[in-house]
């Protein structure tokens, strides 16, 4: 046993308190079918062409809509029912978007119409790629980026470590810690796919060490001589992003504006790895996934294997529904989820964590001057001046803040939390980020 | 002595090599400039906002006298003004088609479905990313005052009713408001046709009913009475053609069931309901 502080991890971040305890040795289980479905057609990439239409009925794991475009991937029906419309509904993100609305079939079984099996060992590069695109697999660890466009390397690029990202930094969420515990074996499975269709030369599986029993579950699915090697890792926030875990592994830096790839590694969520073993080995596409339902405005915490497409509200009501102080929901993880309008929303692929929460957790402090205490440069992983954005973004400076880098920052909000002044540092940076994207986006219509 | 007489030899000849360089340039190097810019420039409000579209008033003043552009040209300066340029340099001052930003919705407090409360950090940008701002419309105006922020001249003003309202005097067209809303509402129109469409909802029907009581629900009304070609439905939204002279009147609002095209010859939302 080593002691935490010997581990690896990355140069700089911040230690929040992870609040795992209240869902971590939950067994996953299973949300109830409801009668309701909204599934929006952009879910990861560019928004899916329906192929069904209004009336008609559909199975569970039927093709619903046909990805448009290589960053785009299909989506399919999560339940046995009849397609309703296809209207605009309200999306996690505050907007009315183009979606896809199911009944459900009271009477059906819901059992999975599962597509074949194929043997990944037998398709070429190419068609590896379009079979994963076919499952409608995306990144499962939050960005909801399509997973096939990873496994599509440019031609004369080595991939030499396939990394899995098991970290799970962000506090109360564990479905991902879930997932290694109760399917240590799938995740081993998938991740034995895609480094043999990558020619990866080994496997990293990355866990910070507040999960020992997921070290434990991978490690005992670890063949003998197999190169799979399974890192417990410090805990810190941002471990999960990419770049840092690549950092934390090999001691490699991803240079600003590159890839993982440039430095020779692929990484994918664990999360991921389990949808392509059901995929390939099953024949199930992506319809489902795991969702932790927590914080202290929650009745009854839980990690729930959800149903895509299920509301936001019925998946809180099938978790004992919410305390009536509770003020604010957020999707996703508490530093880097966004809060949402309503809870009339569907739980999309990238959706990792519904988190319930009180006054006490979202009163923010009264605002003060910069102490110029640089709390914030030791928080950045990117190395940026967190201190110096802020005060241009506040000034409007658009073009200073591009040549300090500003593009480069991932909103982790590593340094919101370490200030001491309370000054909304990330919330400065994305909202300039957002005003100069789109400024950018009106100068490429012009020309 | 001698170090004394050298050095003052030295500086007499710099002085004459640089008085040649100088003489040289003066008389080779020279570039003409018209004398009636500077004038020009002075008669110009001189606030650089490039609301006529080069880079800043003097640029403008040498456009002018060089003939490229028309007084007028100026989205700043009054009738006035235009006029005593267009006096000095002996020029037609050009048509006057004066240009106000207008927004695109009607959606204040009492008008629009607010489904959240948002307590975040206080700009529209940041409310347009954070779950929308918790409003039911995710194309309506969200009344964080964006627009009223960078006005340099102090020509928009929150209304009690969470609009901003422009004042068409003070309106210089300069255009930095269009840039600031991070939902697109605001546009330039000409002052000469106040029919304006105070809504940006795609949607019809009871779908965009049900987000705001000032929505336009397509029902084509204002297209049926309307001269031929002045408006059109694009996206089940009429679209005014502001290039057409043709003068309408305020017909064509006579029918709107939600007010949602207007007659607007002064500030937007005079009439309007208000709920503070």
């Amino acid at each position: 046993m080593k002691l935490p502080f010997t581990l690896r991890s990355f140069a700089h971040g911040v230690h929040p308190h992870d609040h795992k305890q209240g869902t971590e040795h939950l067994a996953t289980e299973h949300m109830p079918f409801v009668s309701r479905y909204v599934l929006p057609l952009a879910q990861g990439g560019k928004p899916a062409v329906p192929v069904v239409g209004r009336g008609e009925g559909v199975r569970r794991g039927q093709r619903i809509a046909a990805a448009d475009g290589f960053v785009s991937t299909d989506l399919h029906s999560p339940v046995d029912g009849q397609v309703l419309g296809f209207d605009r509904h309200r999306h996690p993100s505050g907007e009315l978007v183009p979606c896809v609305e199911l009944q459900a079939d009271p009477f059906s079984a819901q059992e999975v119409s599962a597509h074949a099996t194929v043997d990944p060992d037998g398709l070429d590069g190419d068609a590896f790629v379009a079979h994963v695109q076919r499952g409608g697999i995306v990144g499962l660890g939050g960005a909801a980026f399509p997973a096939h466009v990873k496994y599509k390397t440019p031609a004369g690029r080595v991939v030499e470590h396939f990394v899995l990202n098991g970290c799970e930094c962000e506090p109360y969420l564990t479905c991902d810690h879930r997932t290694m515990v109760e399917r240590a074996a799938d995740v081993l499975r998938g991740a034995r796919i895609v480094a043999g269709q990558l020619g990866a030369k080994d496997v990293h599986i990355g866990v910070e060490h507040n999960k020992p029993d997921a070290v434990a579950a991978l490690r005992a699915n670890v063949r003998p001589g197999e190169a799979i090697t399974i890192t417990p890792l410090q805990v810190k926030y941002p471990q999960g992003a990419e770049k840092m875990l690549i950092e934390a592994l090999f001691g490699v830096e991803v240079p600003a504006g590159k890839l993982p790839l440039d430095v020779g590694c692929v990484v994918n969520n664990v999360g991921t790895m389990v949808a392509l073993a059901d995929w390939f080995d099953r024949g199930v596409p992506l319809i489902e996934r795991v969702v932790t339902v927590s914080g202290p405005g929650v009745r009854r915490p839980a990690n729930v294997r959800v149903p895509l497409g299920t509301s936001v509200r019925e998946l809180l009501a099938h978790c004992g529904g919410t305390l009536p102080e509770t003020c604010e929901m957020v999707m996703g993880g508490p530093m880097m989820g966004s809060a949402l309008a309503s809870i009339d929303v569907p739980v999309l692929k990238g959706t990792s964590g519904v988190l319930a929460f009180t006054a006490a957790e979202t009163a923010r402090g009264s605002e003060y001057g910069c102490l110029k205490c640089g709390r914030c440069l030791d928080a950045c992983a990117n190395f940026l001046n967190p201190s110096v954005l802020a005060r241009l973004a506040r000034a409007g400076e658009m073009k200073t803040l591009e040549a300090n880098f500003v593009m480069d920052c991932m909103e982790c909000g590593a340094c919101s939390f370490a200030c001491p002044s309370n000054i909304p540092i990330v919330q400065l940076i994305r909202v300039a980020k957002s005003a100069i994207r789109d400024e950018r986006r009106k100068e490429a219509g012009k020309s | 002595m001698g170090d004394v007489l050298m050095a003052g030899a030295i500086m007499a000849g710099l002085g004459v090599l640089l008085g040649a360089m100088l003489a040289f340039a003066y008389r080779f190097l020279r570039v003409p400039e018209d004398p009636r810019t500077a004038r020009v420039e002075q008669l110009l409000p001189g606030t650089n906002c490039g609301g006529c579209g080069e880079p800043g008033c003097r640029a403008f003043a040498e456009a002018l006298t060089a003939g490229a552009r028309q007084p007028s040209g100026c989205t700043v300066a009054g009738p006035e003004a235009v006029a005593a340029i267009a006096a000095f340099l002996g020029v037609d001052a050009g048509a006057l088609d004066r240009k106000v930003a207008r927004l695109h919705c009607a959606g204040g407090k009492a008008q629009a479905v607010q489904i959240a409360a948002y307590d975040g950090f206080e700009s529209c940008r940041g409310a347009h990313v954070t779950g929308g701002g918790g409003k039911g419309c995710s194309w309506g105006c969200l009344g964080l005052a964006d627009c009223q922020r960078v006005c340099d001249f102090g020509a928009i003003t929150m209304n009690d009713n969470g609009l901003p309202v422009v004042d068409v005097d003070k309106c210089t067209a300069c255009g930095d408001c269009v840039v600031a809303c991070p939902r697109d509402l605001f546009e330039l129109l000409p002052l000469r046709q106040p029919l304006l469409v105070q809504c940006r909802v795609p949607l019809a029907g009871e779908a965009a009913r049900q987000l705001c009581t000032a929505a336009c629900d397509a029902c084509g009304r204002c297209v049926q009475d309307a001269p031929e070609g002045l408006l059109r439905m694009v996206d089940n939204l009429p679209v005014v053609d502001y290039a057409s002279a043709v003068d309408a009147g305020p017909a064509p609002t006579f029918r709107c069931p939600t007010g949602a095209i207007q007659f607007v010859a002064k500030a937007q939302f005079a009439k309007q309901e208000v709920r503070a």
